[in-house]
């Protein structure tokens, strides 16, 4: 086992180790893939430090551990999955060390999103569904679809623009409470707060919240508490929108 | 009975959209809608049995840790695809409008205890994931002890 293999293998790994963490899983699983990495180059013995701001790595025994950064983060399960098929992939054999480091670049080079349309239209129905599910109001289901599609419309725009998660969470909070307000007030809908309750589920930071649970209790609190405070943000970020509008109208 | 039909239909889609609007991979959505829609309608049960929210939350919960991990074994993919969108209808969403707004009209008191329904919730929903992974676990040890093909798949399971 020559040295350059062993700094290929860690290369990969945490490569692989960053896409996943940019991309919302959770810490635990990112130790577990990275591990499994290891072990199957023939490394069973590795050291292996997961935050959400950066990976850490070693191999036992031998000098230089290596840092990844990990800079942005946003939210997409596909990729998460597809280098947990690569990594399967990677242990049965089918791909050696280095083909299994240029599918991960070009995985992080050629994201595969569904289209903006159908994003629109999911959010619509996400809003609209739920807005029935949550306060059983018919009447108001279209106006919900239609305001949540805006909502994320804007939200998506202004990521596009400015990059920063909470600012387009915040916009698109004050479009939606506006919209529903002048909805009402122009007898398209029969009641605002239901509007807002359902308008905003698309926004709802789901993955955070769930994997700063997870964090906590597999035990990587540092990790798990950073994440708790990122959906704290967002939920501040939606609730401030909608109580400046609240208040204002 | 119709309203919860209606109910059980809409959960479905909001959970299957919701997955669209995370990238959940296509092959994984149509199971996690089912998932969602199943713990919707056991939730609602508890509900109609009067045992509380707590509970019902729990109950929920349990469901959706236990269903998702069935399913991530079944399609080999990652748990998160299909338990956070499952998550969804059970967002204390309606709870936690009511607290920003009453916060916002300045009715202090009545936020607050809007704010303790959201922390109830969140809680015990919490709570159900923790139960459905020690499931989990039980039934890893359980088919680890009772299958050797189980066992040869899983050989290189850290965990186990």
């Amino acid at each position: 086992m020559t040295n350059d293999q062993g700094h290929l293998m860690i290369k990969t790994a945490l490569h692989a180790g960053r896409i996943m963490i940019e991309n919302g899983s959770e810490v635990a699983r990112v130790e577990d893939t990275i591990r499994r990495i290891a072990l199957n180059a023939g490394y069973p013995d590795s050291k292996v430090y997961v935050t959400i701001t950066g990976i850490m790595m070693s191999i036992s025994g031998e000098e230089n551990a290596q840092i990844e950064p990990v800079t942005s983060r946003s939210i997409d399960l596909e990729k998460i999955t597809q280098v947990n098929d690569l990594s399967r992939h990677f242990a049965a054999h089918k791909i050696d060390l280095a083909q299994f480091d240029d599918r991960l670049t070009h995985l992080d080079q050629h994201p595969r999103y569904f289209p903006v349309w159908l994003q629109l239209i999911s959010a619509g129905l996400v809003s609209g569904t739920l807005e029935v599910v949550f306060r059983g109001n018919y009447p108001d289901f279209l106006v919900s679809c239609l305001i949540g599609l805006v909502g994320w419309g804007v939200f998506y725009g202004m990521s596009q623009l400015v990059r920063v998660r909470f600012l387009s969470e915040f916009l698109a909070a004050t479009a939606i409470g506006i919209l529903a307000i002048l909805a009402v007030k122009f007898q398209l809908g029969t009641n605002a707060d239901d509007i807002i309750i359902g308008s905003v589920m698309p926004l709802v930071p789901g993955v955070p919240l769930t994997n700063a649970v997870r964090d906590i209790l597999a035990g990587d609190l540092v990790s798990g508490i950073a994440r708790g405070m990122e959906a704290l943000m967002s939920a501040i970020a939606i609730g401030s929108g909608i109580a400046m509008i609240l208040q204002a109208m | 009975m119709l309203n919860l039909i209606m109910d059980l239909i809409l959960t479905y889609i909001g959970t299957v959209t919701f997955g669209i609007l995370l990238n959940v991979p296509r092959r994984g959505l149509n199971i996690g809608g089912w998932i969602g829609a199943l713990s919707f309608l056991f939730y609602r049960l508890c509900m109609m049995a009067n045992m509380g929210i707590a509970f019902a939350n729990l109950v929920g919960a349990l469901i959706i840790g236990i269903l998702s991990m069935q399913a991530a074994r079944y399609k080999k993919m990652p748990v998160i695809n299909f338990n956070i969108p499952a998550l969804v209808p059970f967002v204390p969403g309606g709870q936690a409008y009511q607290m920003v707004k009453n916060f916002a009209l300045g009715n202090v008191s009545e936020a607050i205890s809007f704010l303790l329904q959201v922390m109830i919730i969140s809680g015990s929903i919490a709570f159900g994931f923790l139960l459905a992974e020690m499931v989990n676990r039980v039934q890893a040890r359980v088919m680890l002890a009772l299958s050797s093909r189980w066992r040869h798949e899983h050989r290189h399971n850290p965990r186990l």
